[in-house]
């Protein structure tokens, strides 16, 4: 076995690919703040943006022009390094976790099999809980960086939150490899394939890990990071122009990449529910077909992660605490030894 | 050179300049984010071994978890004071002494060490199946010792929260808060 078997074609494929996933999660998250707005203003019986083009459709170009001719502040008495390196953490961290995610089968391209995953690693669920750990390094550097009061309390606020919520997240995961038996992206969605999507086996896994994706991605309930009136602005109070932008992206896009987790781990990835794929042969279309599935539960998630903002109010910080610490994370415990339980009597 | 040896070079050449930055920048939050680097790089040299959850296990303790809990303490301290006071030129001493032992031992270490060249770029020892195959048949009771090691350190750190906590007797048991940062806050 040797590893580094790195030829021409592969890496053009492997460069076309992560061209084309960066391009897709931020033309998502672009649109994701219109969808934002739109459904804002749906659920308070309002217009929401309709001025830029039909319907508004070239509301976010606008938004991204604004922010690129605004002003660039850089505060004196930051540190400036630090200070421009947090969005662009922030930014790239956001990015990361697409490299392990299976976004479809294989396509046939001039007789290649590719395989719509940048890198199938046999550590795929490790890597994703790795990145997620880091997340908070974009904010925390950010803020500190700010020297401004309410950016620090922000960001030790959103720190202390993503780590309390990576507990049960990591919990709720483990129950999930329980189940599959391989931390391969791959092969926990073709066990779905296979067995039924993890969402049968796995409710209560589930639901501890969309409200700690909820709290990773520092969404309402859970913004406190943000918290506006307590906080003026946030742990990006400082930024202006470009940089603010980032964050402000970066937020969306980690919303789109988790959730895209969440279909992945739980609703059966690019696979087509009542539908079996493997009878249509290898055409060159059932990737893309596979994929347009994945986009489709994405975005049904990006719509309940909206949905709950503009429904439930903001959670107090002890409550968020407690929330985290006491409620969450026994009940993922239990989840686990659960699963654990039956897993082993199923087996025998 | 094969890809694997530039590579090799690549992350030596990072892991040992970014080791040197953590002990000569002047700042503590620059010497943070320079641990992380090294880490990094470290990681990328497991990767070489195809050590995959070795090097991934390296981030998330690692990188995602001591170095933020650094970070934070670091940003709660007023750092503006630029002035260190002076250290006892013995304690200066004392610890080149210590640190030129240290230097002995790994040298005298290395030396009488065989000459095997790693496994580069191929083996599958570190690879997480055999890994846990090892940890759970072979080496089972070590593994729960440590384990067992742990859970005492979690349980003793908890206790040492509630004790300051009741002394203060500030804020009732309800609305006590985990961390003790975020309470101050």
């Amino acid at each position: 076995m040797y590893l580094l078997q790195i030829d021409g074609w592969f890496i053009l494929e492997k460069f076309i690919l992560i061209a084309a996933i960066v391009t897709t999660a931020l033309v998502v998250a672009m649109y994701s703040t219109y969808a934002e707005r739109k459904i804002a203003a749906f659920l308070q019986d309002r217009r929401g943006p309709s001025r830029a083009g039909p319907f508004g459709i070239l509301q976010p170009l606008a938004d991204g022009v604004k922010l690129f001719m605004k002003e660039e502040v850089i505060p004196l008495v930051s540190n400036k390094f630090l200070f421009v390196l947090g969005p662009m953490l922030a930014m790239i961290v956001a990015m990361m976790t697409s490299a392990v995610i299976p976004w479809g089968s294989t396509i046939d391209i001039a007789g290649r099999q590719v395989p719509l995953q940048i890198a199938d690693v046999n550590i795929g669920v490790l890597y994703i809980f790795g990145v997620v750990s880091l997340g908070v390094y974009g904010i925390m550097i950010g803020g500190w960086a700010s020297n401004n009061k309410f950016s620090l309390i922000a960001a030790i606020r959103g720190a202390s939150q993503m780590i309390s919520y990576e507990l049960a997240m990591g919990l709720a995961l483990i129950a999930v490899l329980m189940v599959t038996g391989t931390l391969r992206m791959s092969g926990i969605v073709s066990h779905q394939i296979e067995n039924g999507w993890n969402i049968i086996y796995q409710p209560l896994g589930f639901l501890i890990f969309f409200i700690c994706a909820l709290a990773e991605c520092n969404r309402t309930p859970f913004d406190l990071p943000e918290a506006e009136n307590e906080l003026n602005f946030g742990y990006h109070q400082e930024y202006s122009s470009m940089k603010l932008g980032f964050y402000l992206f970066a937020e969306y896009i980690n919303m789109f990449i988790s959730s895209v987790l969440m279909a992945t781990l739980f609703f059966g990835g690019y696979d087509i529910p009542f539908v079996n794929e493997a009878a249509w042969g290898d055409a060159w279309w059932v990737g893309l077909v596979g994929f347009a599935t994945l986009m489709l539960k994405a975005f049904f998630f990006i719509f309940l992660f909206m949905w709950i903002r503009w429904t439930v109010p903001r959670f107090r910080y002890d409550q968020l605490m407690n929330l985290g610490w006491k409620k969450l994370m026994p009940l993922a415990l239990v989840n686990m030894l659960i699963t654990a339980v039956v897993v082993l009597l199923l087996q025998k | 050179m094969s890809i694997t040896e530039i590579l090799f070079y690549i992350l030596s050449v990072v892991a040992i300049g970014s080791a040197l930055l953590v002990i000569t920048s002047k700042h503590p939050v620059y010497s943070v984010l320079w641990l992380i680097v090294t880490f990094f790089s470290i990681s990328g040299h497991y990767l070489l071994l195809n050590a995959q959850f070795l090097a991934v296990v390296n981030i998330i303790v690692y990188a995602g978890a001591i170095m933020v809990l650094f970070l934070y303490v670091l940003m709660l301290m007023d750092l503006r004071k630029e002035s260190e006071p002076a250290k006892n030129k013995w304690l200066k001493l004392a610890g080149a002494v210590a640190g030129g032992s240290l230097l002995l031992v790994l040298v005298a270490g290395l030396r009488t060490a065989d000459q095997r060249m790693a496994q580069l770029n191929e083996g599958n020892i570190g690879l997480i199946e055999n890994l846990g195959r090892a940890l759970f048949t072979d080496y089972v009771v070590p593994f729960e010792i440590a384990s067992i090691l742990f859970l005492s350190a979690m349980v003793g750190a908890v206790i040492i929260g509630k004790s300051e906590k009741s002394k203060k007797q500030a804020v009732p048991i309800a609305q006590q808060q985990p961390e003790p940062e975020a309470a101050s806050v």
